[in-house]
């Protein structure tokens, strides 16, 4: 072979490759470690089949389909110790769910709060929320909610609970018990326009957005977009003659019924979840408005824009950039430590298989759906907040 | 120079009375906020010092601190139950040894601490320490007393499931890192995997996967003790982690660096080894000791697998019906050390970064 120097054309870049041996290295290397890979698992699986077949345990998703028999406290959906396994893996991930999703919407609210209060020119404010967030990340959040939960179970038990609001609202060392209406029809037909009423809302804002883009020209879009969500659903309630009949709480035997109620443990992960992750979030929030050069804020007062469009327009936007992918992690962060639950006793998703595999012996499918679920809330929110961050960056740069 | 030209020099404004005006009573809401907190801090400082310090039992009997439940703390359990909290199960005439275990493990890292002192040696110090460390706890040479691993209890694990964790997943990390770095589909896309899911799960499916997985996954008659199980999944866990640290700091060295080191000459591994991974690594170690933090506390939750650490000792140590009121007490104690070691390395890793020659790209975490 020839290198066409004369041509004045790049050596053969492929000759080079195979000479100095650096494209079958690679392949071989991948080659390898393909091969121990493979080996180590095949090792594994014919160990793992070798054990299961004279340890007699059964293999496959079968056990789905049988009954579970355990009881589970709290459950979104209808469940019973006769409801099959399927139906208890149901439960425990809606409530892992549930316990992110409301952990989520709180620590964002008091993490976005403590993380504005820890840049509050006012001393004593800022060094609060300082504390705050040094005294939560530097302690271990499962020794956090066993520390809650002790405190939660000194408060009376359900005969002495404490009332307040003329018995609409009990607090024992079992939880919450409040008054709560019972649900009717008229009450869903109201929910129904309050939703079509919020769609309108959006409907509005993106009208109002497009028209300032155009003519240059506002619109109003908080008042009316308040009064087009909630007046039709409020109106249709008042002229069905405000249909109200409170369930209330009552105490029987030593245990109170009636009305709505919150678990212990429930309110105990929450509490715990929430101030817990909204001390990182908190870091996040404030990393991200210092980030902000002030130059900007300088720059959009300059413009004569007032304090709040100044923050709204100009400064929130550019914050939101650093603030959104970091929070995003937090919130994953706090969806896997739900998983926690497991030392306070809240029927969760891990809770719920844990007993599973004590109870069937088939580990490796029992820790297989749990992990199979975590991966998808994983990508889920993370898709979902990559989506977010797209649409909320800078328009014509490449990230 | 005429006396018109002396221009004084702005009077300083100074005194306790400008610095409250000035930082807690500057705007009218600011002097509302001041006086809700300092209301709030009195009366939350009351509560607490009233149970913690005035009414509390510090030395008292079990009958002196029944007697005093809901008025103040009994801080004598921690007196009576100390070295259960600590040691946990290990035998009681043996416990000078987990003591100086920790002991060491303390002066050590304490030395760490000192950057003048960093340097290859000291990763191989610390090795070395491990593996004597090992031996110490666990007995049957020198005349030591043999102690297996299931006696092994409280503040010793929890050290010993971080820093082996940490140490022994540095490596698997910067592998996992590289291979997610690297041009060869295969590796990568290992790579990629590995830490995505890995970082997509919770620990404790991690910790339940190796406590009743791992048996099974062995040949029939071999059995692994759990604390080494745990151990094994605290470093696959931690791994994944401190790879995307590591990665952090490889994308933080110029691509000119890359570029040199090809243009001497240098093989792959001897361009990693000798330029890019000391420069990535000094941009990342304030994230790595954050990450230490995180596996430290993270060791809390092998309780839910059974292993005694400092939490499930505490639990355990208040377990018996005349001490079982004080269990919060014993949670706080043990709060109280997680809290004094994190605080430490989050200031010292602050600190770090704080100190010039660190002030580059900060690494992307």
């Amino acid at each position: 072979m020839t290198i066409r120097a004369a041509t004045g054309a790049r050596p053969n870049a492929a000759f080079f490759r195979i000479v100095s041996g650096r494209g079958a290295l690679q392949a071989l290397y991948q080659a390898l470690v393909l091969g121990a890979i493979g080996g180590v698992l095949f090792y594994l699986v014919s160990n793992t089949l070798d054990n299961l077949s004279s340890r007699s345990i059964a293999t496959g998703f079968d056990f789905i389909g049988r009954e579970a028999g355990f009881p589970i406290a709290e459950h979104v959906i209808d469940y019973a110790p006769t409801s099959s396994y399927g139906r208890a893996y149901l439960v425990g991930i809606l409530n892992t769910l549930l316990v992110s999703a409301i952990g989520i919407v709180l620590a964002t609210v008091l993490g976005v709060l403590i993380g504005v209060a820890r840049l509050s020119s006012n001393w004593l404010i800022a060094r609060l929320a300082g504390g705050y967030v040094e005294l939560l990340r530097n302690t271990p959040l499962i020794l956090l909610l066993v520390l809650w939960y002790g405190l939660f179970l000194s408060l009376p038990p359900p005969r002495q609970a404490i009332t307040s609001l003329d018995g609409d609202l009990l607090v024992s060392n079992r939880g919450l018990n409040f008054a709560l209406p019972a649900f009717e029809a008229t009450h869903g037909w109201a929910l129904i326009l309050v939703a079509l009423g919020i769609l309108g809302w959006i409907a509005l804002a993106r009208f109002a957005r497009r028209r300032r883009a155009e003519t240059g020209k506002g619109f109003p879009v908080v008042f009316p977009g308040l009064a087009l969500a909630f007046l039709p659903g409020l109106a249709l309630f008042l002229i069905a003659g405000a249909p109200v009949t409170l369930e209330r709480p009552e105490l029987q035997g030593f245990n109170i019924t009636g009305g709505g109620r919150l678990g212990a443990e429930f309110l105990v992960l929450v509490f715990g979840l929430s101030t817990y992750t909204a001390a990182y979030i908190a870091e996040v929030v404030r990393a991200g408005i210092l980030a902000v050069p002030r130059g900007q804020s300088e720059a959009a007062l300059a413009l004569g824009l007032g304090r709040g469009h100044a923050l709204r327009l100009v400064l929130l936007p550019q914050a939101l950039r650093l603030i959104v992918p970091p929070t995003t992690n937090q919130y994953l962060n706090l969806a896997k430590n739900s998983s926690l639950a497991v030392g306070i006793g809240y029927q969760e998703l891990v809770s719920i298989g844990n007993t599973t595999i004590n109870q069937t012996g088939q580990a490796i499918e029992g820790v297989l759906m749990i992990m199979a679920v975590y991966l998808t809330i994983s990508l889920t929110i993370s898709t979902a907040m990559n989506w977010y961050n797209r649409a909320i960056a800078l328009r014509g740069t490449r990230r | 120079m005429t006396a018109a030209h002396v221009r004084l020099p702005p009077r300083t404004r100074r005194g306790v009375l400008h610095w409250l005006r000035r930082n807690l009573f500057n705007t009218w809401y600011n002097a509302l906020l001041t006086v809700g907190a300092l209301y709030l801090i009195v009366v939350a400082l009351k509560a607490i010092i009233g149970w913690a310090l005035v009414d509390a039992v510090w030395t008292g009997s079990n009958e002196e601190c029944r007697a005093a439940i809901g008025d103040g703390a009994c801080w004598s359990v921690i007196g009576v139950k100390l070295r259960f909290i600590l040691f946990g199960t290990y035998p009681f005439e043996e416990q000078w040894r987990p003591m100086l275990a920790v002991a060491l493990f303390v002066a050590m890292a304490v030395i760490s601490s000192w950057r003048v002192l960093w340097s290859r040696t000291l990763v191989l110090g610390w090795v070395f320490l491990l593996v004597v460390l090992g031996f110490l706890m666990r007995g049957g040479v020198l005349g030591l007393m043999s102690v297996p691993t299931e006696q092994w209890g409280g503040l010793p694990v929890t050290i010993m499931l971080a820093a082996i964790g940490v140490t022994l997943s540095l490596p698997l990390a910067f592998l996992l890192a590289l291979g997610r770095r690297s041009t060869m589909p295969l590796i990568r896309a290992l790579s990629i995997g590995y830490i995505e899911v890995v970082r997509g799960v919770p620990l404790i499916s991690v910790l339940f996967m190796s406590s009743v997985m791992f048996p099974l996954f062995l040949p029939e008659g071999i059995t692994i003790d759990k604390l080494l199980r745990a151990q094994v999944g605290i470093i696959l866990f931690s791994a994944a982690y401190l790879a995307e640290v590591v990665r952090g700091g490889l994308q933080a060295v110029p691509a000119g660096q890359y570029e040199a080191a090809d243009a001497l000459g240098l093989g792959f591994w001897r361009k990693t080894r000798l330029v890019v991974m000391p420069q990535a690594v000094r941009h990342v170690i304030p994230p790595m000791v954050n990450s230490f933090i995180a596996t430290f506390k993270d060791t809390s939750l092998v309780v839910v697998i059974g292993l005694y650490d400092l939490l499930h000792a505490a639990r355990t140590a208040t377990n018996e019906p005349t001490w079982r009121a004080f269990t919060t007490e014993a949670y706080i104690f043990v709060a109280l050390i997680f809290f004094i070691c994190c605080f430490a390395m989050s200031r010292y890793s602050r600190r770090l970064e704080a100190a010039p020659g660190n002030k580059g790209e900060r690494a992307a975490s």
